[in-house]
């Protein structure tokens, strides 16, 4: 008996054996390939994410590297900007959100409803995507906002005899003009991604709703909106996210701060922190809150819309 | 060779690459201490012009050369870091990051920045006669600036003081008299309204409000009133008193009161030149190498300006901003290289006849000469009165045009502690006063102190 079923357990060892060995050697390869992506994350992303946790905590003077515990974060809490750029912030987030992300989204569906030069539209709408950012937020700075009646939008205002403005001189019409600047930069690619969602949408539901009698609101309404859902939502959480890093606009538009603070955002004031006022463990420490902060709201964005899904 | 081999040889390569080039970021390049086995000493030295500045880098290769002769030990490796040579932000990161070459160019203000950085070398065992012929010449003065308890860190290459830029041209054609330039800030709003009045697309006076040149500017006015920013201890802001409220009253009169300072506002350095430089600036504080850069960099002439002492409120300024720039030694240095950076740095800015000082070389070149600084010289030192003479000698610029300027020599101040931290600051306050016609002057202010107060508290 032995011998008859002593073999059979080393066949079954000697094939573990060359399965695990022939996983291994394609893990291995795997691995290898995947070690490109693990090093490029973790050189240019893990480890300035973990170096700038750790600097939040210390403190850097004459050269002697400190631990410090929070005080880097009670100082940068007590700055007198820190409210003032978070308010910025989340007013730049709201208004992109209402305008930035609505406008898109209507264009998208104009555009879908032409039948000709369906190309040159996209390729009109796209164009603004393809200027370097900084170009583009120069145009309007000296073109197009302008706060003399040389000025672009000045000049077509005091055509329709309306009042002008100062545009990003103005603390109230800073962060409008931001958001306008920052919406015809950024909507091509929004324009195109709501366009593919839109033509994914079945003809014959349109029919049924046209043949229900439903005009162009209800079937934005109650086909559009509900077929394009998902992709809404992805976007809306990707624009907030991208917004709250409100950087580059206030840089250029407004040179920095704009009027009394009313352009500063939490990244410029990180900017602030750590190229301008020595203090490159209170920036790191800003970095952390606001990470915290897009790291809280992205959570609770995907929790309600997987509830939502489910 | 199968397709799993491939896989596997593309797999194995990428990884050799990816190690290979990491450990190339890693190596050390200079563990030799910069001198190579035939006992050449090498050191990197930055601010080199950029290839824009044509002329420039063509004398600053030359002078690398001509080193290089006449010290055949010692090879200069120049680099260059944009035009302005100091970008806040880029030298801030160069600095963090220990990226800044051997030998490298900073402001006066960035001192405590260095020491922050642990990048700072004490050369004072190495600053002599011996290393920079000229040394006990250089205006004792700089050298305090470059000093931290007592031990010396950077060596003065360049100075400045502000005073009233104004163009004769947009002067004559508003009538008013270019060989009196106005002397009080009350007589500049007067000849600013004057210059908008003869033709309204001027602004008759000039003035920063974004990118730290606001409270740059805060700050000379404020001297100019009598005021200072800081505390004697340096502990408190000092500016939100009669004389800082002046300041700001005088520049709102002007925008709003007068609407003589132009519509556009939120200026920075570049924006106020290129104006300038397009004739549509009548007056503006600068010191006298801002036409330098309105001529090359902005395309304007420099028979059309001239400098003013810096006005006060009833006389002229009861003191102006003085500030400049130097070199600083990298630590870990060997002293040979201390020493080579030493060399080539007193060969380079401070021998008269040479290098940025060769005005025979500069008098054909677009690039002035005559213009009443930098003094790095003491008055009366040998080395001052080489310069002096050689500067006048040749002179391309209508030195006539800076005469009031140097005739009247204001006490200098200078910048203060945290000076950029807290510029930041005040540009707030100014360009709350250039685009808010109901700005609270006060309140500005009030606000701007607590916040200095709060960063100079987080700073101690």
């Amino acid at each position: 008996m032995a011998v008859i079923t002593a073999p059979a357990p080393v066949k079954a060892e000697a094939g573990v054996s060359s399965k695990t060995n022939r996983k291994l050697r394609d893990n291995l390869t795997g691995h290898a390939f995947l070690i490109g992506a693990v090093v490029c994350f973790g050189v240019f992303m893990w480890f300035p994410m973990i170096r700038g946790i750790v600097m939040s905590f210390q403190r850097t003077r004459r050269g002697v590297t400190s631990w410090v515990g929070w005080d880097n974060y009670l100082r940068i809490v007590e700055d007198p900007s820190f409210w003032v750029a978070w308010k910025n912030t989340f007013y730049f987030t709201g208004l992109a959100l209402v305008v930035g992300f609505a406008v898109p989204f209507f264009v998208a569906i104009l555009l879908n409803e032409f039948r000709h030069a369906k190309g040159y539209l996209r390729v009109l709408v796209y164009l603004p995507v393809m200027l370097p950012p900084a170009s583009a937020l120069y145009l309007f700075k000296y073109y197009a906002y302008d706060p003399s009646e040389a000025g672009l939008f000045n000049a077509v205002l005091k055509f329709l005899h309306l009042p002008t403005s100062e545009w990003m001189q103005s603390p109230t019409m800073t962060m409008p003009a931001m958001v306008l600047a920052s919406t015809w930069m950024n909507m091509g690619g929004a324009v195109l991604i709501y366009l593919a969602a839109l033509q994914g949408i079945p003809g014959d539901l349109y029919e049924a709703a046209e043949l229900d009698g439903a005009g162009l609101w209800k079937r934005i309404w109650h086909v559009t909106i509900p077929q394009t859902r998902l992709i809404l939502a992805l976007l809306a959480m990707m624009q907030i996210v991208a917004t709250m890093q409100l950087f580059i606009e206030p840089l250029i538009l407004a040179n920095g701060a704009g009027t009394q603070d009313s352009a500063t955002s939490v990244a410029y004031l990180i900017y602030q922190h750590g190229f301008f006022q020595n203090d490159l463990n209170g920036a790191a420490a800003l970095g952390v809150i606001m990470l915290l902060v897009l790291a809280a709201f992205s959570a609770v964005y995907l929790r309600l819309s997987t509830r939502d899904d489910s | 060779m199968s397709v799993p081999q491939y896989r596997k040889v593309a797999a194995l390569a990428l990884v050799a690459g990816l190690g290979l080039s990491l450990t190339a970021c890693s190596t050390k390049g200079d563990d030799d201490g910069g001198t190579d086995a035939a006992g050449k000493v090498t050191i990197t030295v930055d601010c080199q012009p950029v290839a824009a500045q044509k002329e420039l880098l063509q004398n600053w290769n030359a002078d690398v050369t001509e080193f290089q002769k006449q010290n055949p030990d010692i090879v200069i490796k120049s680099i260059s870091v944009g035009q302005q040579c100091n970008n806040p932000p880029d030298f801030t990161a160069r600095l963090a990051g220990g990226t800044t070459t051997d030998v490298f160019y900073g402001y006066m203000t960035d001192l405590q920045q260095v020491l922050d950085s642990g990048q700072a070398l004490d050369i004072t065992p190495y600053v002599s006669k011996d290393t920079i012929a000229t040394w006990d010449s250089v205006d004792p003065a700089l050298k305090e600036v470059f000093t931290d308890g007592g031990k010396l860190y950077g060596v003065p290459v360049k100075n400045y003081s502000m005073g009233l830029v104004y163009n004769k041209v947009l002067f004559q054609k508003a009538g008013l008299d270019v060989n009196n330039p106005p002397k009080t800030w009350p007589e500049v709003r007067e000849a600013a309204k004057k210059i908008t009045a003869a033709d309204s697309s001027v602004a008759g006076y000039a003035e920063y409000s974004a990118g730290n040149t606001g409270g740059w500017h805060f700050t000379s006015l404020l001297y100019s009133q009598g005021g200072r920013v800081l505390s004697e201890d340096g502990k408190k802001a000092a500016f939100n008193t009669p004389e800082g409220k002046q300041v700001l009253q005088n520049l709102k009169d002007m925008r709003y009161g007068d609407n003589s300072m132009g519509s556009r506002q939120l200026l920075q350095w570049g924006d106020l030149l290129t104006n300038a430089a397009a004739g549509k600036v009548g007056m503006f504080i600068g010191a006298p190498d801002t036409t330098q850069a309105i001529v090359s960099q902005f395309k304007g002439k420099f028979e059309d300006w001239a400098v003013a002492p810096l006005p006060g409120q009833t006389d002229l300024a009861k003191g102006t901003l003085g500030g400049g720039e130097g070199y600083f030694f990298k630590k870990d240095l060997t002293p040979e290289q201390v020493k080579a950076g030493l060399k080539w740095v007193a060969y380079q800015k401070l021998t008269p006849g040479k290098g940025q000082l060769d005005y025979v070389r500069a008098k054909p070149q677009n690039y002035p000469v005559g213009l009443p600084q930098p003094l790095l010289f003491a008055n009366g030192t040998e080395a001052q009165k080489q310069e002096f003479d050689l500067r006048k000698a040749n002179a391309n610029v209508p030195v006539e045009n800076f005469a009031l300027f140097e005739a009247k020599q204001l006490p200098i101040v200078g910048e203060p502690r945290d000076a950029q931290a807290i510029y930041a600051v005040l540009d707030s306050a100014m360009s709350g006063v250039l685009t808010d016609p109901n700005a609270n002057v006060d309140a500005l202010l009030k606000t701007a102190e607590e916040k200095v107060n709060q960063l100079l508290a987080a700073g101690s």
